[in-house]
């Protein structure tokens, strides 16, 4: 752990504290602004190098928004996004460039994000173009190496994407996304698109790549399997707010949130002597536009009292007699301790 | 002995019902650039009215080719038959008149795609696509009509249905799309509901209430229904039996309880494996199926999945040249097209 002498080293890597992306509504006559989409609510978490946080929710809850504006793909609202302690959401565009490097993205479409005129060679090499990274000769040798570490063949430089399966793209992307020693790398769903027998090929080497070069993952996903496998910590967002967050196991175990409940419930579990009878969750999740008063998930929740109505729960520690487990799990909920 | 007849209910063989659905090796084909493309090549199914049939496999494989041949909504050209049978209560699909396909379409056999926009009009109201369809199964006046239609939007689970029989496509989200379709699908009270991936495009809780859906409406009207999906999830909640295909054939089938507990084929097993599943470990490895599947415009000879078998590591070099060289059969109720099957352990 010797490093960059301005990081912390018993601090995250990254730390995001109450991050805001929100984008105009416009409407009326003169086509003004008449409210805000509030993707992303007020966010707060952070990551410990080497770790995974998986981000789940279903579509719509601002969970690839809050990818993005990690990245400044966006300019943030409001919040701060520290990486290293250092704030990437108020950074000027020199700054930017330079720690961009650092965090890298994979897509979750192979198909459309690796550009259909360049070559596998082309693609995995033009990040180090861009930040001038070696001499011509260290790079080709680079490519050469981030293809054999994905697990692909050297005389697949000169194809183009087109030539390739989707578990095939999706490991180029994985290769562009290293090129650059990145400490952290965002995956948006990067499994979602593929078949299951490829799916299970892309996690283990996501999961090799992370033992060896000690990455910190942040993993999007709706699907809770994958998240659950892969992740060491999990936050559950619902309309733009995490409304849960703590260690894998526990949130898995004692999931507190109504709404953190009715997913994994309804998982469809590859298993036919449990199938479910129970009625699922109903309803469907509010606009963000015009999201209802109190707590977000009141419409839908079974557990909703008058309070809910009125009342915007805030992420806490649950109550319970396990002492320091228990203040790492956090929900959204006033009936949390009692549910 | 009255009361006795009335408790059998198999007639005397000589009338026997045809069974609900009965594909027989079926083979489909489409013309390509680069020469003759078989998606579907001799896949025989049968389907009974109550019964799930769910059709597994990864993309490619040819069960949605399968699915669209029963309506003979495969496009032709560039597809074509190439050879089999499709039977609907005993009639045959393939050889059907246009007129007599058209009045089995939509009122005994109804259809749901993955993307519901494939089945809803973007120009009309939601209400006026309903209704049509009422009137055109069922000859019913605008008002039923319009009173039925309103009724099934609120059993599908869309609520305030009266106001939303206005509303066109595009204002409904893809969930609510869906369960239009689904209710458009359910008013002509089909014999058979073919459904292809119709949660995929779906988010979970949203899923879980389609699923919840489509099985309690099947114990109400007792319809047989043909499942496409590719997620083993899906399959376990709502099928009875099950058929995986690989590259164009079906390599195993059996009731759902066999084929998830004791599956016999490797490519059954190693998909069952590969999932991340509750009691995995944590980034432990997971099990994969090594490879990719073959090119349907240059399949191996023998066994298409030879060449990607974990099983056939533990076979001689003789078995493994059977395998690369012969054609597996599936054969008897409980099928599977393997040489050498497993002998059947928990996945």
């Amino acid at each position: 752990m010797t490093g960059n002498p301005r990081s912390n080293d018993s601090g995250p890597l990254l730390s995001v504290e109450g991050l805001k992306q929100y984008y105009p509504v416009r409407g009326g006559i003169l086509g003004g602004k008449i409210g805000d989409v509030r993707a992303v609510d007020g966010v707060t978490f952070s990551v410990e190098q080497g770790q995974t946080l998986g981000l789940v929710g279903e579509s719509g809850c601002g969970k690839s928004t809050l990818g993005r504006a990690v990245m400044r793909l966006e300019d943030p609202t409001a919040g701060r996004v520290l990486f290293q302690g250092e704030d990437l959401a108020n950074a000027s565009g020199p700054e930017l460039f330079r720690r961009r490097r650092d965090i890298q993205i994979i897509f979750q479409d192979p198909y459309s994000s690796l550009n259909p005129r360049m070559t596998v060679g082309e693609i995995v090499r033009e990040p180090l173009l861009v930040h001038r990274m070696g001499t011509k000769k260290e790079q080709v040798k680079k490519v050469r190496d981030l293809l054999a570490t994905v697990g692909l063949t050297g005389e697949m430089l000169d194809r183009y994407p087109h030539e390739f399966s989707g578990g095939q793209r999706q490991r180029i992307g994985i290769a562009r996304a290293l090129a650059l020693d990145p400490k952290l790398v965002i995956a948006d769903e990067p499994v979602s698109a593929l078949d299951v027998s490829v799916q299970s090929q892309v996690l283990n080497l996501m999961v090799k790549l992370q033992r060896e070069r000690n990455l910190t993952y942040i993993f999007i996903s709706h699907d809770l399997s994958v998240v659950e496998y892969i992740s060491d910590t999990i936050a559950i967002m619902y309309l733009g707010r995490i409304v849960e967050k703590g260690p894998v196991d526990r949130i898995f175990e004692r999931p507190a949130h109504p709404y953190t409940r009715a997913l994994i419930r309804a998982i469809p579990e590859p298993d036919p002597s449990r199938r479910k009878d129970a009625v699922p969750l109903q309803g469907e999740a509010p606009s963000p536009v015009s999201p209802p008063p109190g707590c977000a998930f009141h419409p839908r929740c079974p557990f909703a009292i008058e309070e809910c109505r009125s009342a915007v729960p805030s992420l806490e520690p649950l109550g319970g007699t396990d002492g320091h487990r228990g203040a790492e799990h956090l929900a959204a909920c006033i009936r949390k301790d009692e549910i | 002995m009255k009361t006795e007849h009335d408790l059998d209910p198999s007639p005397p063989v000589e009338t026997v019902a045809p069974p609900l659905l009965e594909i027989e090796e079926l083979r489909v084909g489409f013309d390509t650039e680069a020469g003759l493309l078989v998606a579907v090549d001799g896949v025989s199914l049968r389907g009974e009215a109550g019964q799930t049939l769910g059709l597994v496999g990864e993309s490619g494989c040819g069960k949605s080719v399968t699915a669209s041949s029963v309506l003979r909504l495969v496009p032709v050209p560039p597809g074509k038959f190439l050879g089999g049978r499709i039977r609907f209560e005993g009639k045959d699909i393939l050889s059907m008149r246009r007129s007599e396909l058209g009045r089995i379409r939509g009122k005994e056999i109804s259809m749901i795609f993955q993307d519901p926009m494939t089945s809803l009009n973007p120009v009309f109201t939601v209400g006026r696509q309903l209704v049509e369809v009422l009137r055109l199964r069922f000859g019913m006046h605008r008002k039923e009509a319009l009173e039925r239609s309103a009724e099934m939007l609120s059993t599908v689970g869309i609520a305030d249905a009266r106001s939303h029989l206005g509303s066109y496509p595009h204002e409904l989200s893809g969930g609510m799309k869906q369960r239009v379709i689904i209710a458009m699908a359910l008013l002509c009270e089909p014999k058979l509901l073919i459904a292809d991936e119709p949660t995929t495009a779906l988010d979970v809780t949203i899923q879980a209430q389609i699923l919840h859906l489509i099985k309690s409406l099947q114990r109400r009207t007792g319809a047989g229904i043909l499942f496409i999906t590719h997620d083993m999830g899906v399959v376990a909640e709502m099928c009875d039996e099950v058929a995986v295909m690989y590259a164009g054939r079906i390599v195993e089938r059996g009731e759902v309880g066999e084929i998830f507990q004791r599956s016999r084929h490797p490519y059954t097993k190693g998909l069952l494996r590969s999932i991340p599943r509750k009691g995995v470990q944590r980034k432990a490895e997971l099990p994969t199926i090594e490879g990719v599947v073959p090119s349907p415009l240059h399949l191996p000879a023998g066994c298409r999945f030879a060449e990607r078998c974990w099983h056939r590591k533990d076979l001689s070099e003789g078995e493994q040249r059977r395998c690369f060289e012969e054609d597996p059969v599936l054969d008897g109720t409980r099928g599977v097209a393997c040489h050498f099957p497993l002998v059947g352990g928990g996945a």
